[in-house]
């Protein structure tokens, strides 16, 4: 199962507002959203990030790991993280 | 313990600089019902995707026009462009509401017949009447309107054949400085080919003028050409009045007034830039009071709207299918109904809007349809929130010239109801199913067999 390395020095705001250093970009995150990028910067992997999705949110499996791919996909596509 | 509530992760990168000068980004509110009936509900009686049309607003419609019209000119009547929309219950509901039935073929003439209105009921436009309509159109008494010599010099040799006298009009083409001007319908104006006609039909003892049409085009983002076309069309009268003391019936200004349907390419949305109904009533009654002929005996004017009777009384819902990212990180969404039921998607970006409470997070996002072909696309870009599979969208502003130009293709076409006005849905038109379209279709024997 992928981990993830999320680059360094983000700020990210309560509210889902995300200021990226390196490259002066910010961007709007949703709740979810915030929540599976502290949940990688912790280091989870991606079945902990996925079971803790489940855990908290009223989710099933399927839809977080569907969900979950498509937001790494957006990360990446942003330079925001990338796979160990 | 209550899970919080869940909905898709979203990251939306920020751009300064390029600031929307009309402000912020548009919000989309869901349509979660359409005259009180939950879509939700529609969608699991009648499957999807279904259109739906509301016979509320298209009587709604029809008499927000018809007053505007009749207040600003004493005698008007309406009729219903049968090829915007010719689903036999929206006709009804127009023809209950007191329009005639305008036509534009033998198929269409046969199909208001068949719905009960009478041949005097009917005005018969277009190019392409051919012999055996016409021959019915004269025996019916018809309106007909005269498109060009060759179906004027048709019907003197019908009227001599069957020993009939008919009532006809003829539609003129004419420069209103808009472009394209549309000078392939009708005789012209501007070099006499009008008068012409007129001239031929007035002498001829079988054949009675009785009006004058014309239509100048679709989808008129301006009220002006309106008001030339109908100076042209009284200045016509006016002549004809003085030259033979014929006193004509009607003056037919056609339709082509818009919807508010945003046309591709157009930069602001439809209704912050067309000119109101208003303005087109205007444009089109003041020149009939330049007419000559005793105030007892004006013509009456007549009008062929379509598409901005119907266009906003009806609604395609359709169900999520998939999410996709494309190769440069958009958002595309695929959605059960395509390009083959929505050809007008060609030149209109439709409104897009979605069926259930969503996410306040929205993204650029490109909308096809369910064709195994690139060309269905409905939206290249539209800024929707996120959708889960089998989530409804509904698709505004296509009453007019969908459920018309529709194709059977890859797939079959679905359900139509109408949302009636006590508050029930019924079904107007059937689903096709395989034997429906396999009935039509024969294999010649030889090719029966084979083996693979």
């Amino acid at each position: 199962m992928s981990n993830y390395i999320v680059s360094s020095n983000l700020a990210i705001s309560d509210s889902g507002f995300l200021f990226y250093p390196a490259t002066g970009e910010s961007f709007t995150l949703n709740q979810i959203g915030i929540f599976i990028l502290n949940k990688l910067r912790e280091g989870k992997d991606e079945n902990a990030v996925i079971q803790s999705l489940v855990d908290e949110y009223d989710v099933d499996k399927n839809t977080a790991e569907r969900d979950f791919t498509d937001f790494i996909y957006q990360l990446k596509q942003n330079n925001l993280v990338q796979e160990s | 313990m209550d899970k919080k509530r869940y909905e898709r992760p979203v990251i939306i990168k920020q751009y300064s600089g390029l600031m929307n000068k009309f402000g912020s980004s548009p919000v989309t509110k869901p349509m979660t019902e359409i005259d009180g009936i939950p879509i939700r509900r529609m969608v699991d009686e009648y499957g999807s995707p279904l259109f739906v049309f509301s016979e509320k607003k298209i009587r709604e419609n029809y008499r927000k026009m018809y007053r505007l019209f009749k207040t600003r000119y004493p005698k008007v009547q309406f009729s219903w462009s049968y090829k915007t929309n010719y689903m036999n219950a929206v006709c009804s509901v127009f023809h209950q509401e007191g329009a005639l039935a305008e036509v534009v073929s033998g198929y269409e003439y046969d199909r208001a017949r068949r719905l009960g209105v009478e041949g005097r009921n009917i005005i018969f436009n277009g190019p392409d009447k051919n012999t055996a309509s016409l021959e019915r159109a004269i025996k019916e008494s018809a309106k007909i309107h005269i498109d060009h010599f060759d179906e004027l010099f048709e019907i003197i040799e019908l009227t001599e054949k069957m020993n009939a006298d008919v009532d006809v009009a003829i539609r003129v083409n004419m420069d209103t400085g808009i472009y394209p001007k549309w000078d392939r319908f009708g005789f012209n104006y501007e070099n006499g080919e009008a008068m012409d006609a007129i001239k031929r039909i007035i002498k001829n003892p079988r054949l009675h003028l009785t009006g004058l049409h014309t239509h100048i085009g679709t989808y008129i983002m301006s009220a002006d050409p309106y008001r030339v076309a109908a100076s042209k069309l009284v200045n016509l009268a006016n002549e004809i009045y003085k030259q033979y003391n014929i006193v004509l019936d009607y003056i037919d200004m056609g339709g082509g007034i818009p919807s508010n349907n945003t046309l591709k390419g157009q930069y602001l949305q439809a209704e912050q830039i067309l000119p109101s109904l208003e303005d087109f009533a205007d444009a089109i009654t003041s020149p009939m009071f330049d007419l000559e002929m005793p105030h007892d005996e004006l013509p009456t004017l007549y009008l062929e709207n379509g598409r901005s009777l119907i266009d906003d009384a009806g609604y395609l819902i359709s169900s999520v299918i998939a999410n996709k990212r494309l190769s440069d990180g958009k958002r595309a969404v695929i959605i059960d109904a395509g390009v083959n039921y929505l050809f007008t998607s060609h030149w209109f970006n439709h409104k897009i809007v979605p069926g259930q409470q969503s996410g306040e997070f929205t993204e650029n996002s490109a909308v096809y349809g369910p064709l195994c072909m690139n060309i269905d696309c409905l939206r290249e870009n539209i800024v929707i929130p996120s959708f889960k599979k089998g989530d409804l969208v509904v698709i505004l502003y296509v009453g007019a010239y969908s459920v018309t130009q529709w194709m059977q293709f890859i797939t079959l076409r679905p359900n139509v109801i109408m949302v009636m006005e006590d508050g029930e849905t019924e079904l107007i038109r059937e689903n096709e199913n395989i034997e429906y379209i396999n009935s039509l279709e024969k294999v010649p024997e030889i090719l029966k067999n084979f083996s693979l």
